[in-house]
């Protein structure tokens, strides 16, 4: 009898994918826990093996099992063919995510079979200083949202003379509108593990922590399963792939803290104590996890790892555009009708995303704004839908590329309660170590209200630089991007949307020119 | 440097010793570890579901911090409970993803509905990362997705109001 494939991840599991696979099973059929696809509409999306390849069944409930295994499903448009051959998929260009969703999670032969481990294997044969080089010529960037050079902070701590050394996976994946992380971790842990072993070998680190929040338990289970095995073959421990070089990996789960996700916070809370920033220098690459010398990357970054110690560091560089290389995980979230993983080079336009990938909204109605790159992220309009998704044309709209998620609204959005969800979100989530942070969100939401409330246009333009000027203190005066970028979205939003704020279309520009008047800024620009 | 250690005044004595030795061997279990006061209260919520007052002294005492270190801890993480926890918990997104797919309006109506019920609490979250297909939570700590007033309904079917 067949094979069925039934999704363990946790987007299919919300949706009831366990009972749709204990259905299955208790039929007599064989059942297998992939990760997702990634078409996160069609979840919980059934797979079939057929002499054909594995024949796909989207948004297949409990109640439809005897129908799916009687064939009945066969003719509707319930059954989407030949997963591997679906035009969604197809377009991608899937490195990291090339797995995910064909594999059992934790099956380390199929991992092997699927071209794992190959990474690591060259890089216990390769010199330290060699293997950094490769990830220097790879010209990966910090996937996280910062997009800093991963070989230079490697080689940072390669050189750094200390006793102990760390590497550190931030999988403190709070943005809202990202999930690459956890459905990595989900769907293929093995290529964390193998990538934080490569950047342990690489910089002479010995133990290495995966810092994971705690809103993702189906990722902290799958990770701890897989490490135990990584353990039990060699992969990691006092010889890792028979090195004779020492790894060890352990799992830290996070307690509910959005900035946890800022580096120097994470470190921190890993420490054991309350999550607040530090202020940088010193830098963590020299003085991070217990002041020792500590690599920290995300886990999409540690991810691509493998991939460029397998290929060489040349064929990573050869994808993508300008200085953004690589593929890029985006993430098509919110609104949206066909709504998941789209691994692309970088250089493909936001508009392909939405529209073609996303295939516009949910709810049929017009697409009003994304959000690009997660709270701290801009709002952007429709006619920026040319944006290529590269870290530098994004910085050049006022906007970030971030993590990579995009999330989608349709045309009831108010941008002005968006706007004031930014300046709550960041008032309840600061650490308060730093003021423009902690009391500048406070006062942000209270501006907010206060247009938005406004009668009269003299009060509005007031509002509007009292809220120019606190926008600047944050973004100059912040200890870390959760205060220095939290002014984005709200500025975005004003800008591109000034009628969600009551001031009129052909007033916003008047609104706008009043803002250098104000105390903060001068004539001669911002003040230092 | 911060001053380590156990300060000059002897702790008051716990409550209920039988818990205070449970949350003594957990602490004595995780001290070698790196770092260990974040596993030790996870531990402490995961056993006894929530982290008492008692237990920050003896917390303190097995891994020689001060009881404000572990104090400071406990209260900066939300998911660290400080009161026990209630009959049914239903946890709503408020992530931008989950707005765009009208989280919000879910959340104010579970909030207004056990508002004040001793027995539901009704917290909010930010993120779950199933944010293509909102708006999710989690319900008695079983993660759910797409949900919508009707679906709620009938999970929480049986709830007290």
């Amino acid at each position: 009898m067949t094979t069925a494939w039934v999704p363990c991840d946790s987007a299919a599991v919300a949706l009831g994918a366990d009972a749709v696979a204990d259905a299955i099973a208790a039929a007599g059929i064989t059942v297998r826990r992939n990760g997702s696809r990634g078409m996160l509409w069609l979840e919980p999306l059934v797979e079939l093996d057929t002499g054909r390849g594995r024949v796909g069944y989207g948004n297949i409930s409990e109640a439809e099992v005897g129908a799916l295994l009687d064939g009945a499903l066969d003719d509707t448009d319930r059954c989407i063919g030949v997963v591997d051959e679906h035009e969604w998929l197809a377009r991608q260009h899937r490195v990291s995510f090339a797995r995910v969703g064909v594999i059992e999670p934790t099956d380390l032969a199929a991992y092997r079979e699927h071209g794992g481990l190959r990474g690591l294997e060259r890089a216990v044969a390769l010199d330290p200083a060699e293997v950094v080089a490769q990830v220097t010529a790879s010209g990966l960037r910090g996937r996280g949202g910062a997009g800093f050079p991963a070989g230079i902070k490697w080689e940072t701590v390669r050189t750094a003379a200390a006793d102990v050394k760390f590497v550190c996976c931030n999988a403190d994946e709070g943005d809202s509108g990202t999930f690459a992380d956890r459905m990595l971790l989900e769907g293929d842990p093995f290529t964390l593990v193998e990538g934080m072993a490569i950047a342990a070998l690489a910089v002479g680190a010995a133990e290495g922590y995966v810092y994971l929040r705690s809103e993702y338990p189906h990722a902290v289970r799958t990770l701890r399963r897989a490490i135990d095995i990584a353990y039990a073959h060699g992969v990691l421990g006092e010889s890792v792939l028979g090195s004779g070089r020492r790894f060890d990996l352990d799992v830290r789960v996070g307690a509910g803290a959005y900035i946890c996700g800022e580096e120097t916070s994470m470190l921190e809370s890993l420490e054991g104590r309350r999550g607040e920033v530090r202020a940088k220098p010193p830098i963590p690459a020299l003085e991070g996890l217990f002041g020792r010398p500590t690599v920290v990357n995300n886990v999409l970054t540690l991810g691509a790892v493998p991939m460029v110690l397998a290929d060489g560091g040349e064929a990573y560089a050869a994808l993508g555009v300008g200085r953004s290389r690589g593929t890029q995980v985006f993430q098509l979230a919110g609104n949206v009708a066909r709504g998941g993983i789209v691994e692309a080079d970088f250089g493909v336009t936001l508009g392909e995303l939405v529209e073609g990938w996303g295939g516009g909204t949910a709810s049929g109605r017009p697409v009003k704004a994304v959000q690009v790159g997660g709270p701290l992220g801009a709002y952007l309009p429709t006619t920026r839908f040319d944006l290529p998704m590269d870290y530098e044309a994004f910085a050049d709209a006022g906007a970030m590329v971030g993590h990579g998620g995009v999330v989608v609204w349709d045309d009831t959005l108010d941008a002005s309660v968006m706007a004031r969800f930014a300046m709550e979100f960041c008032a309840k989530e600061s650490c308060g170590k730093c003021t423009p942070c902690r009391i500048g969100s406070v006062r942000g939401v209270e501006v907010i209200d206060r247009i938005r409330s406004a009668t009269d246009d003299g009060v509005r333009r007031t509002q509007l630089v009292l809220l120019e000027d606190l926008c600047t203190t944050m973004t100059k005066g912040s200890l870390c991007a959760m205060g220095g970028l939290t002014p984005m979205p709200v500025r975005s939003a004003l800008e591109h949307f000034p009628e969600d704020f009551g001031v009129r279309a052909d007033d916003a520009h008047d609104a706008v020119a009043a803002i250098p008047q104000s105390a903060t800024v001068t004539t001669e620009g911002a003040r230092p | 440097m911060r001053q380590r250690g156990p300060s000059t005044a002897p702790p008051p004595a716990p409550a209920d010793p039988q818990r205070a030795a449970s949350v003594r061997a957990v602490a004595e279990q995780l001290a070698g570890t790196r770092g260990p006061l974040l596993p030790v209260l996870h531990e402490v919520v995961a056993r006894h579901g929530y982290v008492h007052d008692d237990d920050v002294a003896v917390v303190a005492d097995v891994l020689n911090l001060s009881r404000a270190d572990v104090h400071g801890v406990l209260t900066f993480y939300s998911d660290l409970r400080r009161t026990p926890p209630p009959s049914h918990r239903l946890e709503l997104c408020r992530g931008e993803a989950c707005q765009a797919r009208g989280g919000e309006a879910l959340h104010t109506e579970a909030a207004g509905r056990w508002s004040g019920s001793t027995e539901v609490e009704v917290a909010e979250v930010f993120c779950l990362g199933l944010c293509a297909v909102g708006p999710s939570g989690t319900v008695d700590g079983t993660l759910h997705a797409g949900l919508s007033t009707e679906r709620l309904d009938s999970l929480t079917h049986g709830w007290p109001r």
